[in-house]
């Protein structure tokens, strides 16, 4: 599916890289003892080591270290069994240190891949760079007060992983493909919440065009922190059309560092530094390489989940899934969960039925998450136990389940309540059959006479007659029975 | 106790001290307020930025109780010391010697001068210093330059090295039994050289960093003054340890150093590099370097001839590797969030009237040339550079001490010279450390032992260098150059005579 972009000079292709920063999944910061919690009162999570005091030294939580590995691992990465960390120096008001201590020539892990889906049902590898630890910054605040900025060291040391992709995405689609692909194994492993809204992955996205045919990369620009996916695609497409526009008018793409505007559709050069900056990289001499055993490794690769491609995977060899069932039931680790949940006692073809037809059509309507569903997977599994042994049918199983998105109520009680059970007493049913015959002597005639079609119009009757509770099979064999026995 | 009547309680050292308080001669509060008074009458000498005298009167009563309960601490509790104004210090204002930190008081105390005030060690004040503990006469010090409490041979004031000179002149001056130093490139060894006493730079990773003002974070390590080696010892084995806060202080079990000291030198390998000889080296520093080897030989000690090539690659070296460091771990100070502030219009006139007015010219100087070694361009031809040759150092050191116990060496090329020398000459300066940076580079343990006085009447120090972790070695090695070279001189000015 490739995205090309037709321009007055022929056809452009895109070239993307990703570098995606996810924030660690961890209670305490990557150097400090400090909480991580979103949302706590301004400079209330910040500790000696986070404010830079004189004197203080940072200790590596270990916690933080077994997530990045565990993530490469997710990544299908090389894991570097020493890696360092330097610092990166720089002033800003919300970087008490005057460095971020970050890993540069050695990071932690090396060169991965991760498969993404395509809406086509085609797959796509992406390669992974590398993957460094680093700690954030703190926030400055410019609109709290007319005169002064106000700094928020909350952030300050949280522990971030920098997941940096090859330059082997070429289209939009394919890179909001890659982020939700990211975002998911990474929910699946359970090293990052992957809240883009609350700043917990967002992304450098660097962007270059080039005719369609040539093999060497033109300059690219970075469009920094992005933060939905959505506007990374957005940005693409826009930054795309911009560059192709400069090359075309004879024009020179520069390297620069760009930021998107969402409102008014475009990207714009962040402001001109008279000199570029100078980080000053050299390993951080109050830390001590970062040494891992095999043992530590192993380990961790003990206790991975079982990802999102291996799911699916068995989901299409084991259960008969389609690989479209599988792979959106797959998307995130709740869904998959609920659905295995819900299939564990039923037909897979079945319970992916409901879940991805009803629930998710429902969920999606609703604009709500799985974990948000009224409906317990616990209850699904139920409505579909109450279809199985025959206590309601498929039809009224559609009206129960309504009930239980407004209610969250256990179908078994529902059906109870609103004495949705099925008639399989043959002596009711008959009952209503011949009542119905007799009320209708002439359409009985035509079926008679061979008109096959008229029996569906007894069966509809008949279960109107009994508000649908009837078992269609039953009626319907009456009927024949009946009619034309 | 002999000690005491004989001597007055201000020329008593630590293990003296430590037997008198427990032998009931004296009170720890009789000790404190001879050292208050003892700083009082010495303050021409400006050792102190800081006096802290009512701490000192509270933990010294504290010690007093304990020990009339029978709770002593052990071998300092009660024991007056002082403390270089590089240690964070809870509730005490804290300066590194700098005006970029004024009024900053830390609500933390470093682990080091924990470790002290955990063993019942009363601190009397805290030392005036090199500014962020660069340069080695303590000239660059915000609070005034310290002065030695040995004086010219025509009167004039000198210089008691650096960076620690304060704690150095304290300790020399009879003012306190010990003191607490750090020594970055020699910011220990070099003032005990140029001060008459012992000074001892254990090895990189022997004592926590936590809580001290970092100069060059891969080379800084705290260590003790005393007035001899076995009050050294003392000091040292309560100042060390390992300590999670500072993840490259070492795991290894701390010694007790005071009984190492046994056992004489009978046997030990004493190596004498080739390289340390220097020229234009005045000539009795060579005389007394010799006449330190006869001392040890005479004591049984064997005596070897060792190379170590990359010795003249050392000075260099530190000094591209102290500054890169430095430029970094002072950019904490930006007026942000702690100690001076000069306001600006932006952010970044801020930073530059902060930093321009906070650091003092050497200071600036290091800040500049470690920037300049990290800067994109220089960084392999520098740093990479010196890191390497830093390796070399270290492979020389190894190499000789598979042959060798210890290494002796002067500590310093010069004794101490007049206040406001070499000011003009900042190379002249860092030759100052020329043997003692090595040691630095290498991570290995030093101490400098008062052996003898120059034509001036001044003292000259000889240097042992040990094995990583060896400091027992090198304690019981000092030790018997200490006996050899009896060194009974005293300065000019004691702060017990007023």
């Amino acid at each position: 599916m490739s995205y090309i972009v037709q321009g007055d000079t022929g056809d452009w292709e895109v070239v993307i890289g990703l570098e995606v920063h996810a924030q660690v999944a961890s209670k305490a910061k990557l150097f400090s003892g400090s909480p991580t919690a979103f949302g706590a009162e301004p400079n209330s999570q910040v500790s000696l080591v986070d404010a830079a005091m004189p004197g203080m030294l940072p200790v590596i939580n270990a916690y933080c270290v077994e997530q990045a590995v565990k993530t490469g691992l997710g990544l299908n990465a090389q894991i570097n069994k020493i890696s360092v960390f330097e610092r990166k120096n720089y002033f800003y008001a919300d970087l008490p240190q005057g460095y971020q201590i970050s890993q540069y020539l050695h990071p932690v892990v090396g060169e991965g891949i991760v498969t993404v889906d395509l809406a086509d049902g085609t797959t796509r590898d992406i390669g992974i760079e590398r993957l460094h630890m680093e700690q954030d910054a703190g926030k400055s605040m410019h609109d709290q007060d007319p005169k002064r900025s106000m700094i928020d060291l909350n952030r300050a040391g949280v522990c971030l992983m920098e997941i940096v992709t090859k330059p082997d995405i070429r289209s939009p689609e394919e890179a909001g493909a890659f982020v939700r692909k990211l975002r998911s194994i990474l929910r699946y492993l359970g090293t990052c919440d992957g809240n883009m809204e609350q700043g917990s992955m967002r992304a450098d996205v660097n962007v270059s065009v080039r005719k369609v045919g040539e093999t060497e990369y033109r300059t690219r620009a970075e469009i920094k922190n992005v933060n939905s996916v959505r506007f990374i695609m957005q940005a693409i497409e826009i930054e795309a059309e911009r560059q192709i526009e400069v090359h075309e008018s004879g024009g020179e793409v520069v390297q620069e560092t760009r930021l998107m505007d969402p409102n008014k559709g475009e990207t714009r050069s962040m402001r001109a530094k008279e000199f570029a900056h100078d980080y000053r990289y050299f390993p951080d001499p109050d830390l001590l390489p970062l040494e891992l055993t095999d043992d530590f490794i192993e380990g961790i690769r003990a206790t991975l989940p079982e990802l999102p491609d291996a799911k699916k995977q068995r989901f299409m060899d084991d259960m008969g899934l389609s690989a479209k069932d599988a792979t959106t039931l797959v998307a995130d680790r709740e869904s998959a969960e609920y659905f295995e949940a819900v299939a564990a006692k039923h037909d897979a073809k079945k319970a992916a039925n409901w879940v991805t037809n009803d629930l998710f059509g429902a969920l999606n309507k609703a604009g709500l998450t799985i974990a948000e569903s009224p409906i317990s997977a616990d209850h699904m599994a139920k409505l579909l136990t109450l279809m199985d042994d025959g206590t309601i049918s498929g039809k009224i199983a559609k009206d129960v389940f309504e009930i239980m998105w407004e209610t969250s109520d256990d179908p078994e009680k529902i059906v109870e309540d609103k004495g949705l059970k099925q008639i399989t007493d043959t002596g009711a049913i008959e009952a209503a059959v011949d009542e119905i015959i007799a009320a209708n002597p002439g359409q009985a005639d035509e079926v008679r006479g061979g008109n096959d079609k008229a029996i569906g119009w007894f069966v509809g009757q008949v279960m109107k007659a009994t508000q649908g509770k009837a078992n269609p099979q039953q009626v319907n064999q009456l009927l024949r029975d009946k009619l034309k026995g | 106790m002999a000690g005491a009547s004989e001597k007055g309680l201000n020329a008593l050292g630590v293990a003296d001290i430590r037997d008198g308080l427990a032998a009931g001669d004296f009170t720890a509060l009789e000790v404190t307020e001879a050292s208050l008074a003892a700083a009082e009458a010495a303050s021409d000498l400006n050792a102190f930025i800081t006096l802290t005298p009512e701490i000192a009167r509270e933990r010294a009563k504290a010690s007093d109780d304990r020990r009339a309960k029978g709770a002593a601490l052990g071998p300092l509790d009660g024991m007056p010391v002082a403390v270089k104004d590089l240690f964070c210090t809870e509730g005490v204002l804290t300066t590194a010697a700098s005006h970029i930190l004024d009024g900053f008081v830390p609500a933390y105390e470093s682990t080091v001068s924990g470790n002290l005030r955990d063993a019942g060690a009363v601190m009397i004040g805290k030392t005036n210093l090199d500014e962020f503990a660069m340069g080695s006469s303590n000239m660059t010090s915000y609070y005034a330059p310290v002065k030695n409490p040995w004086v010219g041979p025509n009167g004039e004031d000198l210089v008691p090295g650096g960076s620690s000179g304060g704690s150095a002149t304290a300790v020399a001056a009879q003012i306190c039994p010990a003191a607490l130093g750090t020594d970055t490139g020699g910011s220990i060894r070099q003032p005990a050289s140029l001060c008459g006493i012992v000074g001892m730079k254990p090895t990189y990773g022997r004592c926590s960093r936590w809580g001290i003002v970092a100069f060059a974070s891969s080379l800084d390590q705290a260590g003790p003054f005393a007035r001899s080696v076995k009050d050294a010892a003392l000091m040292l084995g309560v100042m060390a340890g390992n300590d999670p806060k500072d993840t490259t202080s070492a795991p290894n079990a701390v010694p007790d150093f005071e009984a190492a000291l046994a056992g004489g030198v009978k046997g030990l390998r004493v190596g004498i590099p080739a390289e340390y000889t220097m020229d234009g080296m005045p000539a009795e520093i060579q005389a007394l370097w010799d006449q330190g080897a006869e001392w040890l030989k005479a004591q049984g000690a064997e005596i070897k001839q060792v190379s170590l090539p990359h010795t003249k690659y050392a000075l260099p070296a530190y000094y591209i590797v102290a500054p890169a460091e430095a430029s970094s771990n002072l950019a904490r100070y930006d007026g942000v969030r702690y100690g001076l502030r000069v306001e600006g219009d932006t952010l970044d006139e801020m930073y530059a009237n902060t930093r321009g007015e906070g650091f003092g010219a050497e200071v600036r100087r290091r800040v500049m040339i470690g920037t300049y070694v990290l800067s994109a361009g220089y960084y392999d031809a520098y740093y990479v550079k010196a890191q390497k040759v830093r390796t070399r150092i270290l492979e020389d050191f190894t190499k000789a001490f598979q042959d060798v116990d210890v290494l002796l060496t002067p500590t310093a090329p010069n004794a101490a010279f007049p206040v406001g020398a070499k000011m003009d000459d900042p190379i002249a300066m860092y030759l100052n450390d020329v043997f003692t940076v090595p040691a630095n580079l290498a991570g290995l343990p030093g101490i400098s032992v008062p052996a003898g006085l120059d034509k001036d009447g001044l003292p000259l120090g000889l240097q042992l260098v040990g094995k990583p972790f060896d400091e027992a070695t090198l304690f019981r090695c000092a030790q018997a150059l200490e006996e050899a070279a009896d060194f009974t001189a005293l300065p000019k000015y004691l702060g017990g005579q007023g």
